[in-house]
């Protein structure tokens, strides 16, 4: 027997507490969310990209806005954008919209078996991917679809990924929406949370022993800021002065854990750059130019040797965490809509309109049309088929890229699927009554 | 030269040879690695290829694929084989699949150096043998020297290849060859032909096994420092062995096993490893099937016990002349 007797044998002290986080709010309470201080615009200010990281630890909790609610862009943050630039933003939000849309639907007709909506958080990948030069490499989550349509990836080899069928470049192998697209600066998709982050700093580390001029970029959610991969990228880049943006989306729910589960209750997710000497931004991730303005800094500070951001991206996840989630089982149903912040779409739109550069009708008219675009492509992608239904790679493709070459023992293997196959094939055709 | 020797040599070429060549690793540069692995190639190759990382195996690894899709060969050295385990799920569900789940857009040809095995009194925490993990993962290439001239053109055919490949450095043969006698061992690497190892360029390819003996009578398979302790068990004993070091364990060299096994009749399987699950229960498996009608005894397992490393026991968990001979006494017996 060793377990020792583990109970306090000093009945005069205070018992200890375990705790445990809980949210304010659960299914049935009404979300409520006055206690969330909205900063004033400008009341964070621009330092110079160059500024050492504990000159400016007051913007790893402070929230960088542009954006007021009115519509107008204030502060020193603001990026200026021309406004066919704002309106191209407006292009790239309103797809991702339509594309979700369109995807999420598919999922629920039992085309593919998973999607994952990034709704109320397009700002987050969409400003980054258009304040990033194009050949600049992104380690994205899997919710980063935003980078893509920035970038001008076609949707109809998102959508071709999305069903795994006879045109889905990553040969049906991986789970929807994990896109890989290395012409368009995409690194390859993981299901395991943060990895890409360590990765994405070896990235920027070898740019920069190359003495190249691109940078990385990475995302992970606030809930994944709890895995180790995430410290030791923060370490790595730290140590190195790696030329690397790190985004921490939060939107304020991993799955059913609220943020207090990855420590978000006892400080911002910003503020952990400050114990690496990294500089850190916290930033209304709802707010289009904010995030944009932020990665401007981030991007031109790693491109002058100044070092790596760790950007946390305050937003609100308005929709489940992925198609096969129920957040009403979890969460109150107010949540989204009482979210203090707003929606970057309708928030951007404000601005635009503000700056006579767009009208209702006008956006009405290019969501419309983007849809039909969406839809019309989703026709395309599901001729070459959809899920489970036949149209998918040839079958001997499932051992191919294991490795370069492929060994003895997977051609084996390979041999005796296809043999399974036309055994199985066979045997329809006999019950079928066609069969010899 | 001595193995540690060769591996230090193979490096060095490679470095001269591809300048995408990058070594990184806890204590690697300036120091040149607890072993001296690395020893003076900082120092001739700069800083910007040969440099030292934080204790985080994690990092090292995941830093290494994020390298290799840059387009750099990125060599990382993990201290011990057992402080591979932070490091893990990078290597086994990132650079293992990276060339399959995006069908050739990325690749990651690392190759993660490592010492392992124990005959040095390192306790459970430097001495494990974790090497069938590795070929349990689709996508990993594992390879295992035993001698300084493999260890070299083995090393450098793992850094040219495409796949990300672990490289199990023998520690207790890095600097000579031990008979298995824990007190005793055998002679210098300087006076063993093995230690022959040419100074410029070779290359050795993954997955052929070298026959390090002929023998009528019995197949021994093997690698790694039980190479050298077989050889030294049969050299002492009446028995026409034929032993077989396997060299790569993936890919496998199945010709070799197959043909052996068909010539003598009878098959024996020493390593280090604890015994449950480890390769060796593969290479029984693989030899019942394909050789089963020649097999004239049941096929030996001679390994590590299913316990960790013990320190001050270590001589009696490690597979010696004792098991060893005793496990080949009885399936001659058959």
């Amino acid at each position: 027997m060793s377990n020792k007797e583990n109970l306090s044998r000093r009945p005069n002290r205070p018992k200890l507490e375990l705790y445990v986080p809980e949210p304010k709010f659960r299914p049935g309470d009404e979300a409520d969310f006055s206690d969330i201080k909205v900063p004033e615009i400008g009341e964070a200010k621009r330092p110079p990209e160059s500024s050492a990281p504990a000159d400016i630890g007051h913007l790893t909790s402070q929230l960088i806005r542009v954006l007021d609610f009115d519509g107008h862009a204030k502060g020193e943050w603001d990026p200026k954008l021309p406004a066919g630039k704002l309106r191209e933003m407006m292009h790239h939000m309103l797809k991702v919209r339509a594309f979700d849309d369109r995807m999420f639907r598919a999922q629920r007709q039992g085309k593919t078996s998973f999607y994952m909506k990034c709704l109320g958080e397009e700002a987050t990948s969409i400003a980054p991917a258009m304040a990033l030069e194009p050949d600049d490499m992104c380690f994205p989550s899997y919710r980063q679809q935003g980078i893509l349509i920035a970038r001008g990836y076609p949707i109809l080899n998102m959508m071709n990924q999305i069903y795994s069928n006879s045109a889905d470049h990553l040969l049906g192998r991986q789970l929807p929406i994990m896109y890989s697209a290395p012409e368009y600066g995409f690194f390859s998709v993981s299901g395991n949370l943060a990895t890409q982050y360590p990765q994405a700093v070896g990235y920027a580390m070898a740019s920069a022993a190359s003495q190249d001029s691109k940078i990385a970029a990475v995302w992970c959610g606030e809930g994944s800021t709890a895995e180790g991969d995430f410290h030791s990228a923060m370490t790595f880049a730290a140590v190195y002065n790696a030329p690397v943006i790190m985004n921490v989306v939060n939107n304020q729910w991993a799955i059913s854990s609220f943020h207090g589960f990855a420590g978000g209750e006892r400080a911002t997710f910003a503020a952990r750059a400050a114990g690496y000497g990294i500089a850190g931004l916290r930033v209304d991730g709802n707010d289009p130019l904010a995030v944009y303005a932020a990665t401007q800094w981030a991007a031109d500070r790693a491109r002058s040797n100044n070092g790596p951001t760790l950007i946390e991206h305050f937003t609100y996840r308005a929709e489940g965490h992925s198609t096969s989630d129920d957040p009403s089982a979890y969460r109150s149903k107010n949540e989204a809509a009482a979210w203090p912040f707003g929606d970057p779409v309708e928030r951007l739109k404000q601005h635009l309109i503000l700056l006579g550069e767009w009208s209702e009708a006008q956006h009405n008219e290019l969501a419309d049309m983007l849809m039909a675009e969406v839809k019309a492509t989703q026709k395309e992608a599901e001729k070459n088929g959809i899920l489970g239904h036949g149209m998918h790679q040839p079958f001997e493709t499932m051992f191919e890229d294991v490795f370069e070459e492929m060994p003895w023992h997977l051609k084996e293997q390979c041999e005796q699927a296809l043999a399974e196959k036309e055994s199985k094939f066979s045997t329809k055709l006999k019950a079928d009554g066609k069969g010899a | 030269m001595n193995m540690i020797e060769a591996i230090n040599s193979a490096m060095d070429v490679m470095l001269d040879r591809d300048k995408k060549t990058v070594i990184l690793g806890e204590d690697v540069g300036y120091f040149g690695g607890v072993f001296r692995a690395t020893a003076g190639l900082q120092e001739k190759h700069g800083k910007q290829r040969v440099f030292d990382t934080p204790i985080s195996e994690c990092g090292i690894i995941g830093v290494a694929v994020g390298m290799s899709a840059y387009g750099l060969r990125p060599i990382p050295e993990i201290q011990f084989a057992d402080y591979i385990y932070p490091g893990l799920d990078q290597l086994v569900s990132e650079a293992a699949r990276m060339r399959y789940r995006s069908a050739n857009d990325f690749i990651c040809p690392i190759t993660v150096r490592t010492p392992f095995g124990g005959g040095i009194f390192g306790g459970q925490t430097h001495s494990q043998s974790p090497e069938s993990l590795f070929t349990h993962v689709c996508g990993i290439k594992t390879v295992i020297p035993a001698t300084p001239y493999d260890a070299k053109g083995l090393l450098i055919a793992a850094i040219e290849d495409n796949d990300p490949v672990v490289f199990f450095e023998p520690k207790r043969i890095y600097n000579g060859p031990f008979s298995g006698y824990y007190d005793r061992p055998v002679e210098p690497w300087s006076k063993r032909p093995e230690s022959e190892v040419p100074e410029g360029y070779y290359r050795i390819e993954l997955g052929k096994a070298r026959t390090v003996r002929e023998g009528q009578d019995l197949t021994i398979l093997c690698y790694g420092t039980m190479v050298h302790v077989v050889e030294a068990v049969v050299a002492n004993m009446q028995i026409d062995a034929d032993i077989v070091d396997l060299r790569t364990l993936m890919p496998l060299d199945i010709n070799a096993i197959e043909a052996s096994v068909k010539k003598t009749g009878r098959c024996m399987i020493v390593h280090e490893a604890t015994r449950t699950s480890g390769f060796g229960a593969e290479l029984a498996a693989l030899v019942q099937e394909r050789c089963f009608y020649h097999l004239e005894a049941p096929i030996e397992r001679v390994t590590g016990f299913d316990t960790p490393y013990p320190h001050s026991l270590e001589w009696a968990y490690f597979p010696g002349p004792v098991r060893i001979g005793t496990a080949i006494e009885k399936i001659m017996k058959v």
